[in-house]
């Protein structure tokens, strides 16, 4: 074997979020790097991981990697398909989600989430998909991280254009007690930020080797905090990045 | 029934249609029967609004979206979706956005004819104030603190027709669906009529030999159609999978207004029908698409001695 140990983007991101996941029994995640990072984890931190899917599949043991959250060879051999009133209804509202995997196209400093619109909703410059279920992921998991390929002032931004997927304070003081802590991590090309829930900024607390903290300030749309002291990232390891190759993701499919 | 009949029965102008069936099971065929019959002013109320919406809307069929995902897949855009959104070309699109389950929730207040459902979502986001319909209200019970407690609502939908896609159905309609099986019963019953699509009508022992796979029964089913191949590009578990390359595809064709007239002459408009149009697609490529068998082993129903 000749592999190289230098990471690609999508393998650090990867590995970097599937660390995150010990000792963590159950993640609502997408199709792409969030099933990396959980398929990843399950063969290392987390071995009793279930990984839940937005099509209503649970206990997947597919054949092949997917291509998205519903393709076929997550359903034959999975070991339940739930219908969309009871995977959105009892399991997630229900309060069965540790940790949820979202996306957006913005982020604000408590965790905010944009996926509708850039611009105005009315008349967008970009329309995006909107929601989906991350506003229910949001509201509903114990805790969510978001894994950003590109750490820019442009998705990191001190005010959002619109609010898809709102973190607990915004649900505080629309009145409502939210049942989870929000955005507790974001994994990003440039470190990991954190924040603990409610009443937190997002602040940084380790960058991967080569990155400054001025850097990951300089990238952020707001005055970001830090922690006392910013760490380095391990980065990946050879068996880390073995397993991403040669188990989870042989075709390349997603390690672009 | 066949498709042709179908649509032009339970399909009118001025209609509000749901479309349901996630990522599995997509009635496109009867997406694409709206479009060669011209309907006109529709509603149009699906979860995922994805390929066989962006044709609707390129068919001019459409004036007003409900939905939660506006997106083709995680494959890319909605070519003919965005232009009528963000710069309403060629005509503007009412679009009443909503999250999946508020989605759900429609559907299932529709179907038990409920005044509203109550969720645990929207509390803090931006969508109540672009869609009145997402409401707050105090519930009559206090909450688990004993204090009053506020939660989100929405309103019912009651579609004039639904039309979903499904494996198998017997003649009467009683519907049989395996592996994702999504919301569809919940937007049959929602709707004031339904029309069902299947890969195959099979006799009335297939389905009595497994009465628990059937999710939606003949008595909430208005036509049952036969549309071998009806839910491409999405796939039909255990028949044939999905069309990768015609999702990636699709970002192309519909970023492109003439290349996207061009598709929608050669294969909606310069079809008949939907044999037309599996015909003309080829054994070839239908073959690329084919599934090997992993076949369920039988339940014992058990009968009396």
């Amino acid at each position: 074997m000749t592999a190289t140990t230098t990471a690609t983007s999508s393998e650090l991101l990867s590995v970097v979020a599937s660390r995150e996941l010990a000792g963590k029994r159950t993640v609502f995640a997408g199709i792409g790097l969030p099933t990396l990072a959980a398929s990843l984890a399950h063969l290392t931190v987390a071995p009793t991981l279930e990984i839940v899917y937005e099509s209503g599949v649970c206990g997947a043991h597919p054949s092949h990697l997917p291509e998205t959250i519903a393709d076929a060879v997550l359903i034959t051999g999975a070991e339940a398909v739930l219908s969309m009133a009871t995977l959105f209804g009892s399991v997630l509202q229900g309060g069965h989600i540790d940790v949820g995997f979202l996306g957006a196209a913005q982020i604000d400093r408590h965790g905010n989430l944009n996926s509708s619109v850039i611009g105005d909703w009315d008349r967008p410059t970009v329309r995006l998909p909107g929601s989906g279920g991350a506003m229910e992921v949001m509201a509903n998991s114990s805790e969510v991280f978001v894994v950003m390929r590109r750490h820019d002032p442009r998705s990191f931004m001190a005010e959002l254009d619109f609010c898809t997927s709102p973190g607990p304070d915004r649900a505080l003081a629309d009145g409502i007690t939210p049942r989870g802590a929000g955005v507790t991590r974001v994994i990003t090309d440039l470190g990991i930020l954190a924040r603990a829930g409610a009443g937190e900024e997002l602040q940084l607390v380790a960058v991967h080797p080569g990155v400054t903290v001025d850097q990951v300030r300089a990238a952020t749309g707001w005055d970001l905090r830090t922690a006392d002291e910013v760490g380095t990232v391990e980065p990946p390891t050879a068996a880390e990045l073995g397993l991403l190759r040669e188990d989870v993701d042989p075709g390349r499919v997603y390690l672009r | 029934m066949t498709m042709k009949d179908a649509i032009a029965s339970f399909v009118h102008d001025g209609d509000t249609v749901s479309l349901e069936g996630f990522t599995h099971l997509i009635p496109t065929a009867a997406g694409h029967e709206i479009i060669r019959q011209g309907r006109r002013n529709l509603t149009v109320v699906r979860m995922t609004a994805d390929i066989v919406v962006d044709q609707l809307l390129a068919g001019g069929c459409v004036t007003k979206l409900v939905s939660s995902f506006v997106g083709n897949s995680s494959a890319g855009s909605l070519g003919e979706l965005r232009r009528r959104i963000e710069h309403a070309d060629p005509e503007p699109l009412a679009f009443e956005e909503y999250s999946h389950y508020g989605m759900i929730c429609r559907y299932l207040a529709g179907a038990q004819r409920l005044p509203f459902h109550p969720l645990r979502s929207y509390a803090g986001s931006d969508l109540p104030s672009v869609n009145p319909g997402i409401r707050k209200v105090t519930s009559p019970y206090p909450g688990a603190d004993g204090e009053p407690e506020q939660i989100y609502v929405v309103p019912p939908v009651n579609p004039d027709v639904t039309i979903i896609h499904a494996q198998r159905a017997d003649r009467s309609g009683n519907t049989q669906v395996w592996g994702l099986t999504g919301v569809q019963a919940e937007a049959v019953y929602a709707a004031k009529k339904a029309v069902v699509v299947v890969e195959e009508i099979v006799e009335d022992e297939v389905v009595r030999s497994d009465p628990n796979r059937t999710v939606i029964p003949s008595h909430a089913v208005h036509a049952v159609v036969a549309c071998p191949r009806g839910a491409h590009p999405s796939f039909a578990q255990g028949y044939y999978d999905r069309d990768n390359a015609f999702y990636r595809a699709w970002s192309h064709i519909s970023k492109d207004p003439a290349r996207l007239r061009e598709w929608m002459a050669e294969w909606v408009y310069g079809t008949r029908d939907h044999a037309e149009y599996v015909a003309k697609q080829g054994e070839e490529f239908w073959a690329g698409l084919a599934v090997g068998e992993a076949m369920s082993l039988p339940v014992n129903y058990g009968r009396r001695l």
